[in-house]
């Protein structure tokens, strides 16, 4: 067991220095003059010169690899000239409201997923699992901003039901003073996530109840409610896991369409505007801890799956 | 090992081909597979017939239905539809119906390119790193777990403000990210696959790497392949929609399906529905057509796999 996380968290680390050297790629693919594409327009050549000066670009790539390298090691993100902040302390005050929208939405799409695939498993191929099944198959083909707009045209505009922007405040927990601003946002998020594991959670079902086991303990007159809750729903959470770990990069995609619907703030909305404005700091930045995130969200599902099935060891 | 008998002494053709009926080459029994279930599963033909119309109704549809989508008609915008323009106009007086089958043909010809292109490089990936294992399986693993920590979405992004998007840059750009999906498939079958018997067979009769890969482990994961592939054209068609949503894709003064749903958006307060609507109900329709016809297909293998 020990061996296993070991050797995970090694992987773990290799697939963090690829995403790093990745992203400083990127960052080598700018056109023209580097000072200048980050700088801005208006770079004068004395800016120019100590920004080629601190970031060593007249070193060798691998010299300056491992300065950036360096630079994230101790929370070095960059800085952004088009804000005057550095991309630490942007993300850090960005970041908060990320977690809470997307880890809402993921507990929500989690809540309703398994009962739905349950009761799907169960009364497979009846009228209550097709229209189920239709619904989260709109669901899943529906880009997430049509999604988003037509609960924004039902119930902000058409009923007056939510509003149609999410909270402006810009502390964390001025988020929770207008809780209504946020139903939409969540909502849409939890959607589109709920659809991704829909499909996932009733194959899945499917799977289990046609196990060996089921039958037994049909066989020896358990009671379908004992059924269910003893041996399905235990099952499912093996699922659940491996889901959180899959449905990361799907949240992390899924929050930077929602926030730019909604304006609302936090890190996908501040890659966006990063990226109208050619501000690469601040887009290098996001991606690196986005990376970063799914790296561990993998890492953590992978060893929760080992610990909750016995028979997984890598 | 026995040597099979080969030599009939009655004369004759001997046994009638009983390859094709015993033991069916791999080849024809996927495709029968796939055949199968077309004929089979309603929801499959169903999928199907929508992507033949759609398709039809994108490449055909502009030769029989002419529109103008280059010069903007200002004194005909917003109109509600009516008898000359079925499904009204947008803010530039363009006519939405012929839009709509212009905007079509990028975003079914990226999705079949991506798909095409993703298929191709992840099956030899996959089959590769599956088949040599050991250290060249982790290298290369490791490579497609970097490449699913970025999210796609980011990385288009970027690339799109670094270098100005054609329809050619996007379609490798997506094919470039969506290959890791077949590669990890491939990859897994591949490394159940080699230790078969007949790999066994085809090393000890003198069949070098590339043979027993081509030949052998390729073709017998072609049923997941054929699912993923379907499921990529999907995805490629929603990326595309996102990308064009956001500004990060083809320039705007292009006509395809998202920018006619990011450009109708603001106009949605003012009641013209017939800027949004119609353009998503095909996205969605285009979408959920490739997800019926790859899930049926996806049970399909399912059931074949459960017989192995």
């Amino acid at each position: 067991m020990t061996g296993y996380v070991l050797r995970r968290c090694g992987q773990a680390i290799v697939v963090v220095l690829g995403v790093t050297l990745v992203t400083f790629l990127m960052l080598h693919t700018l056109p023209g003059n580097l000072a200048r594409s980050i700088i801005g327009a208006r770079a004068t050549p004395q800016q120019i010169a100590s920004f080629d000066q601190q970031y060593g670009l007249s070193r060798p790539l691998w010299y300056q690899y491992w300065t950036f390298l360096y630079q994230l090691a101790h929370g070095n993100l960059g800085f952004s000239f088009h804000l005057s902040r550095s991309v630490t302390s942007l993300l850090g005050s960005e970041l908060p409201r990320d977690v809470i929208l997307g880890g809402l939405s993921l507990v929500f799409a989690i809540v309703i997923a398994i009962p739905v695939g349950v009761i799907q498993a169960v009364n497979r191929n009846r009228l209550g699992d097709y229209f189920g099944t239709g619904a989260s198959f709109v669901l899943y083909s529906m880009p997430t901003y049509a999604l988003a707009i037509i609960l924004i045209q039902i119930l902000a505009i058409s009923f007056h039901v939510f509003p149609a922007e999410a909270p402006q405040s810009s502390s964390t927990i001025g988020l929770f003073e207008h809780p209504s601003g946020l139903v939409l946002p969540v909502a849409t998020l939890t959607l589109v996530t709920y659809a991704q594991f829909s499909r996932y959670m009733r194959s899945s079902a499917i799977e289990t109840l046609a196990q060996d086991y089921i039958r037994t303990a049909r066989a020896t007159g358990l009671p379908e409610r004992l059924v269910l809750w003893r041996h399905l729903l235990r099952n499912s959470l093996i699922s659940v896991v491996t889901l959180i770990g899959v449905s990361v990069p799907v949240i992390i995609t899924g929050t930077l369409i929602v926030e730019q619907v909604f304006n609302f703030s936090g890190a996908g909305l501040e890659y966006y505007n990063a990226a109208l404005t050619n501000d690469y700091p601040v887009m290098l930045g996001v991606t690196v801890v986005v990376g970063l995130a799914t790296v561990i969200g993998n890492l953590i599902a992978d060893i929760g799956y080992a610990l909750l099935d016995p028979r997984i060891r890598y | 090992m026995t040597v099979p008998q080969a030599v009939q002494t009655g004369g004759g053709p001997g046994p009638a081909a009983p390859a094709d009926t015993e033991r069916p080459g791999v080849r024809s029994s996927a495709l029968r597979m796939i055949l199968r279930t077309f004929v089979d599963n309603k929801l499959a033909i169903a999928g199907a017939a929508i992507i033949l119309l759609i398709t039809g109704f994108c490449f055909i549809g502009p030769l029989v239905y002419h529109t103008d989508q280059f010069n903007p008609n200002l004194l005909s915008t917003n109109l509600r539809p009516n008898a000359s323009y079925p499904l009204g106009t947008d803010n530039n007086g363009f006519d939405i119906l012929g839009r709509l089958m212009i905007g079509g043909q990028s975003s079914i010809e990226v999705g079949f390119a991506v798909a095409a292109i993703a298929t191709s490089v992840g099956i030899l990936y996959g089959a590769v790193s599956g088949y040599f294992g050991g250290a060249v399986d982790v290298v290369m693993m490791r490579v497609v777990d970097v490449g699913f920590s970025i999210p796609v979405v980011f990385l288009f992004i970027f690339a799109s403000r670094v270098f100005q998007p054609t329809l050619a840059l996007l379609i490798l750009l997506l094919g470039f990210v969506s290959w890791l999906v077949p590669a990890r498939l491939v990859r897994g079958e591949t490394l159940a696959l080699r230790v078969r018997e007949y790999v066994q067979v085809v090393r000890t009769m003198g069949g070098g790497s590339p043979r027993i890969i081509f030949r052998h482990l390729i073709p017998n994961t072609i049923g997941p392949i054929v699912v993923t592939a379907t499921f990529q054209v999907a995805n490629a068609v929603l990326i595309l929609a996102t990308l064009q949503y956001l500004g990060f894709g083809l320039p705007p003064s292009e006509p395809t399906w998202g920018s006619m749903l990011s450009n109708g958006i603001t106009y949605l307060q003012d009641g013209y529905w017939w800027e949004v609507y119609p353009a998503l109900v095909i996205i969605v329709l285009t979408v959920v057509a490739f997800n019926f016809i790859g899930d049926a297909l996806q049970d399909a293998f399912q059931v074949r796999l459960q017989r192995r």
